[in-house]
C-alpha cells in the first residue's frame, strides 16, 4: 500500500472555490478561470501515489503550485476538493485532533528558508516536534542530541540559529524533522536558498540518510538537475495540474509533452542518460558456426563495415573487418578465429553517456554493450551525439 | 432658506442619552463601583503610602543598581537617575513623585493586563479586529477631558478615576502593538509550528508571542508613556502626585513651582522610558 495516496486533490483560491472547480471539470485553464471568475487554480486534480522508503520529487516552476501541492499533503492549506490518504486515513476529512496526531507522528516538514525559532537554540528547535508532544524533557533532549548529531551539528547545540550559517541552518531544520522519527519528510524547496556547493553536498546528504533511515520522502524543487539527481521518480507540474510522474529516465527520455519536453531541453543529458539508453540492437556472427563468408554476407546486408563476433554462449569474442573477410574468403579460410580482432571497447549497460563519449572518440568501430560478458548491443557514434543533441531515438525497453 | 433641507430632522438628543446611559451605568453598576472606588483606592493610597515610609536614599540607590545591570553596565542611565532623583527630593517633591509613580505602576500594569489579551484577540480573529480597531480609535482620539466626567460620576475623585481615566487612553497602543507584532510573526514559523501538530496555545506560547516580544514591549513602552502623561490631567479629578503641582501652579500662575514640577514630571519620563526600553533591547 502507497504510504500517500492523493486524489483529484485540487485548491482554488478564492471566493466560492467549489463553483469553480466545475469549470476544471469543463477543462477551462487556469487563466481562462482567473479571467471568468478571479479565483486563482493552486493545485488541479492532482493524482499521485508515493511509495514507501521512495523519495518523490514534484518538480515544476514557480508559480507551477508545487508549494501548494505539499501544503495539502499535511493540510497546512485546506483543500477544496479531492482526498489524501496517509496510510490509508483521508486527511483531508479529519478532524482537528486527528489531524494534529497525524502531523505529529507521520509527518515532518523542511522549509525553503529553514523556519527555525530564533528566540530558541539549536537544541531547543530540534526538541521542537517532541516538546509540542509533551515528551519529557530528558527523553526529547536525548532524541533530539541524536538527530543533530546525524546531520553532523554534534557541537552546536547551545548556538542560536541566526549564528549558524544557510547550510548548517537547514541541516536544523533536517535534524528537527527526524527527531520526531516521522514517515513522511515533506521537503519544501529544502535547498533552493543554499549555494550551489553545499546544495550538493546536502543532496548527497540527503540520498546517504535516506538510505540509512528508509523514510519516504516527497521533495519539492524547481530545479531539474536536483530532481534528477535525488528522484527516485518525478511527478513534474504545470499550471497547478501534474503533467507527468515517472523515473528521471522516463522524464528525459519520453517526455509527455511540449512543456516537460521544454522543460528537460536544457538538462545535461550526458549526465543522466547511460549505455542503455541508446544502444542498438547489434549485428553480429556466431565464431562457432560462421566463417567469412556469412561475416561478408551480413556485412553487405546490413551496409556495415565491421561485425561483433560471438560465441554460441553469446559472449562477445570480438570483430571482424570487410577487408580482412573477403582476403579470408579469397584464401579459403574458414575459421574466423584468424581474422578475430579484439581491441574493441566494451561498456556495461549502465556507463552513463560522459563516459562512453570518451570511449567511443578513440575507437574505430562501434562500442560493445555487455553484460556479463554477454553482448547486449552496440553504440555507435551518431547515436552518442544525437542522444547529447536531445534529439536521438532513445530506447527505454529494457529499463 | 436652502439651510432647511438640513432640518428635517430636529436636534437629536445624543448629550442627553448618553447622560441617561451613564446615570444608569453608575445606578446599576453601583455595586461594583463602591467597592472597586473603596478598596481598590485604598489599597492604592496604602501603597503610595509604604513607598513614601522607605527611605528616598534607599530607593534612588536601588533605581541606580537596576539601571546600571539593566543598561549592561554602563554608567549613564544609572548617574542620571541618581542625579534627577536628587533633584525632586531636594526640591520637595519626593512624596508627589511616589504618588506619581504608584499611579503609572498600577495603571499601566492594568493596561497590559488588559491589553494584550485584547491585542491577541484581535490578532486571531478578523472579526475581532474589525470591531475592536474603531473603538482604539475613539479610545484615543476622544479628548481626555471628556471621560473623567463619567470617570468621576462612577468611582468619584481621587486615584482610582485617575487609573480609569489613564486605563482609557493608554491601554490602546499595548493592544494595537500585541496585535501586530503577532501578525508580523513570519508566516513560514507559524506553518512550521502548524505542520508540526501544535495546539493554538502551544503555538501561542512557544511561537508567536516569544517572536511578538519585541514589538509588545514597544507597545508596552508607548502605554506606561501615556499613562504618566495623563497624570496631569487626572489632578483635575484629585489624582494626587506632580501632576497636581503643575495644575495648581496653573491655576495660581506661578512659574516657577509648574517649572519644577514638569521638570520632575520628565525625569520620571525618562527613567521610566530608559528603564523599559533596555529591558525591551537586552539581548537574551
Amino acid at each position: 500500500m502507497p504510504v500517500i495516496e492523493a486524489k483529484g486533490l485540487s485548491k482554488i483560491f478564492g471566493r466560492n472555490p467549489k463553483q469553480t472547480t466545475k469549470l476544471l471539470d469543463e477543462g477551462l485553464s487556469k487563466e481562462e478561470i482567473l479571467k471568468k471568475t478571479g479565483n486563482t487554480v493552486g493545485v488541479n486534480r492532482a493524482t499521485f501515489e508515493v511509495e514507501e522508503g521512495e523519495i518523490f520529487v514534484i518538480m515544476g516552476l514557480s508559480g507551477s503550485g508545487k508549494s501548494t501541492l505539499v501544503r495539502l499533503i499535511n493540510r497546512l492549506i485546506e483543500p477544496t476538493e479531492g482526498s489524501i490518504m496517509i496510510d490509508g486515513e483521508d486527511l483531508a476529512s479529519m478532524d482537528k485532533e486527528s489531524l494534529r496526531k497525524v502531523r505529529r507522528e507521520k509527518l515532518s516538514m523542511v522549509f525553503q528558508r529553514f523556519a527555525l525559532f530564533p528566540h530558541r537554540t539549536v537544541l531547543e528547535n530540534a526538541e521542537f516536534g517532541l516538546e509540542i508532544q509533551n515528551v519529557a524533557k530528558e527523553e526529547r533532549e536525548k532524541k533530539a542530541k541524536e538527530s543533530l548529531e546525524m546531520v553532523g551539528l554534534g557541537e552546536y547545540f547551545h548556538q542560536k540559529p541566526g549564528q549558524l550559517s544557510g547550510g548548517m541552518q537547514q541541516r536544523v531544520g533536517l535534524a528537527r524533522a527526524l527527531a520526531n522519527d516521522p514517515e513522511v519528510l515533506l521537503m519544501d524547496e529544502a535547498f533552493s536558498a543554499l549555494d550551489p556547493l553545499i546544495r550538493k553536498d546536502m543532496q548527497d546528504e540527503l540520498i546517504d540518510l535516506q538510505s540509512s533511515m528508509k523514510k519516504t520522502i516527497v521533495f519539492i524543487t524547481h530545479d531539474l538537475d536536483e530532481a534528477l539527481r535525488i528522484g527516485d521518480r518525478i511527478a513534474l507540474m504545470k499550471d497547478g495540474s501534474i503533467v507527468q510522474v515517472g523515473t528521471p529516465e522516463d522524464i528525459l527520455v519520453n517526455p509527455a509533452n511540449d512543456y516537460v519536453e521544454k522543460f528537460v531541453e536544457d538538462v545535461d543529458r550526458s549526465k543522466v542518460l547511460v549505455a542503455q539508453n541508446i544502444m542498438k540492437r547489434p549485428e553480429y556472427v556466431n565464431i562457432d558456426k560462421h566463417g567469412p563468408r556469412v561475416a561478408l554476407e551480413r556485412m553487405r546486408e546490413e551496409g556495415l563495415s565491421s561485425i561483433l563476433v560471438i560465441d554460441s554462449k553469446r559472449n562477445l569474442k570480438g570483430y571482424v573487418i570487410a577487408e580482412d573477410a573477403s582476403e579470408a574468403r579469397k584464401k579459403e579460410v574458414r575459421d574466423l578465429n584468424n581474422i578475430l580482432r579484439t581491441d574493441i571497447e566494451r561498456v556495461s549497460k549502465d556507463t552513463p553517456l560522459n563516459d562512453i563519449f570518451n570511449v567511443i572518440h578513440d575507437s574505430p568501430v562501434p562500442v560493445a554493450v555487455v553484460e556479463n560478458e554477454k553482448l547486449a548491443g552496440i553504440i555507435v557514434r551518431g547515436a552518442v551525439l544525437a542522444a547529447l543533441a536531445g534529439d536521438g531515438e532513445v530506447n527505454l525497453e529494457d529499463a | 432658506m436652502l439651510n432647511d433641507i438640513l432640518d428635517f430632522v430636529p436636534e437629536i438628543p445624543v448629550a442627553e442619552w448618553v447622560e441617561t446611559v451613564t446615570d444608569t451605568i453608575t445606578d446599576w453598576f453601583a455595586f461594583l463601583f463602591d467597592p472597586v472606588k473603596e478598596h481598590f483606592g485604598s489599597f492604592m493610597e496604602w501603597s503610595s503610602e509604604m513607598l513614601m515610609q522607605v527611605p528616598a536614599v534607599i530607593i534612588i540607590l536601588i533605581v541606580a543598581v537596576l539601571a546600571f545591570f539593566l543598561s549592561g553596565k554602563k554608567i549613564g542611565l544609572a548617574a542620571f537617575s541618581i542625579v534627577g532623583l536628587w533633584f525632586i527630593y531636594n526640591q520637595g517633591y519626593w512624596e508627589h513623585l511616589m504618588s506619581t509613580f504608584t499611579l503609572v505602576l498600577i495603571a499601566s500594569l492594568l493596561s497590559v493586563i488588559i491589553g494584550v489579551p485584547f491585542g491577541i484577540l484581535m490578532s486571531k480573529s478578523k472579526t475581532a479586529e474589525a470591531i475592536i480597531t474603531p473603538i482604539l480609535d475613539f479610545m484615543q482620539t476622544m479628548p481626555a477631558f471628556v471621560y473623567l466626567i463619567p470617570a468621576v460620576a462612577f468611582f468619584g475623585i481621587g486615584m482610582v478615576p485617575g487609573v480609569f481615566a489613564s486605563l482609557i487612553f493608554a491601554t490602546p497602543p499595548t493592544v494595537r502593538f500585541t496585535n501586530l507584532g503577532i501578525r508580523q510573526v513570519s508566516k513560514e514559523l507559524v506553518e512550521a509550528s502548524d505542520a508540526f501538530g501544535s495546539t493554538g496555545s502551544q503555538k501561542l506560547f512557544k511561537v508567536e508571542l516569544p517572536m511578538a516580544k519585541a514589538t509588545i514591549m514597544a507597545g508596552i513602552n508607548q502605554t506606561v508613556m501615556l499613562s504618566l502623561s495623563m497624570v496631569v490631567i487626572a489632578s483635575m479629578i484629585g489624582a494626587p502626585g506632580l501632576g497636581r503641582e503643575v495644575l495648581s501652579s496653573l491655576q495660581r500662575a506661578q512659574v516657577g513651582t509648574g517649572f519644577v514640577a514638569g521638570v520632575g514630571i520628565v525625569i520620571l519620563a525618562i527613567v521610566i522610558d530608559r528603564f523599559t526600553q533596555t529591558v525591551n533591547s537586552k539581548k537574551d
